[in-house]
């Protein structure tokens, strides 16, 4: 994917959803943003790609699943979601396997979804 | 976010349903139409059919996304729901008047929504 639309915000998930609570602040932060209009875009690099497999369920200490989240952001029109095709790879995960429909992107197009966003925020 | 801070009851057809400092439920469980009805009468709000339309919108849209919905969402999700005429944030500032999203959760039942002002 070359086109990369430009937007207000690019929120940069690298944690996967277990463990700690980094992946929901990210998207909290995504749909605050959205919700006040903003053109948010979301990029998937290392771990983060975890956040988008199947078939998750909440965490044992009943901490709400992130499936929900990622299936509200159409809700909130944020629908560009880039996913680095290298950190997919490494983890031995298809693009089947993932619960939303996303853009792959890799090396110099990640760099581009850099360059087309006005505000970075880094989770 | 929901709070589980009870502040007071509201009695519904005997029962006594607990309250947050807000009006939002502290058990969503608790939510039933009579509830609602009952949450609107205290605020002199009645509710037409046109009203329960978007309760149900709201409620659908809890039981997908766990999540109470701010107002894009919330209008994108009308919009889809009833079509677009009463996809509008107009449409759903007359029925719920100073903040849709926020009043239409408390009457639904779900928690206040958190990307809201």
């Amino acid at each position: 994917m070359n086109d990369i639309p430009e937007g207000d915000l690019l929120v940069i998930l690298r944690h996967g959803p277990h463990g700690n609570s980094w992946l929901r602040e990210g998207l909290d932060a995504a749909l605050v943003a959205a919700a006040f209009g903003q053109r948010v875009s979301l990029l998937f690099l290392g771990e983060g790609v975890m956040a988008l497999l199947k078939d998750q369920q909440e965490g044992p200490l009943g901490q709400k699943g992130t499936q929900p989240m990622l299936e509200m952001l159409g809700m909130y029109d944020i629908e560009t979601l880039l996913v680095d095709r290298r950190a997919l790879s490494e983890r031995g995960i298809e693009v089947d396997d993932l619960c939303v429909s996303v853009s792959l992107v890799e090396g110099e197009a990640i760099a581009g979804a850099l360059a087309h966003h006005r505000q970075i925020l880094n989770f | 976010m929901a709070s589980t801070e009870i502040y007071r009851y509201l009695t519904v057809s005997d029962q006594e349903i607990a309250l947050d400092p807000e009006g939002y439920l502290v058990h969503l469980q608790d939510w039933s139409p009579d509830v609602a009805l009952v949450l609107a009468a205290e605020e002199g709000r009645e509710l037409t059919e046109e009203h329960w339309e978007v309760i149900t919108v709201l409620r659908d849209f809890y039981a997908r996304f766990e999540t109470a919905p701010a107002m894009r969402p919330l209008v994108k999700a009308v919009g889809q729901a009833l079509g677009p005429e009463k996809g509008k944030s107009l449409h759903l500032m007359k029925l719920f008047p100073d903040s849709p999203a926020k009043v239409g959760a408390r009457l639904a039942g779900l928690p206040k929504p958190a990307n809201c002002l």
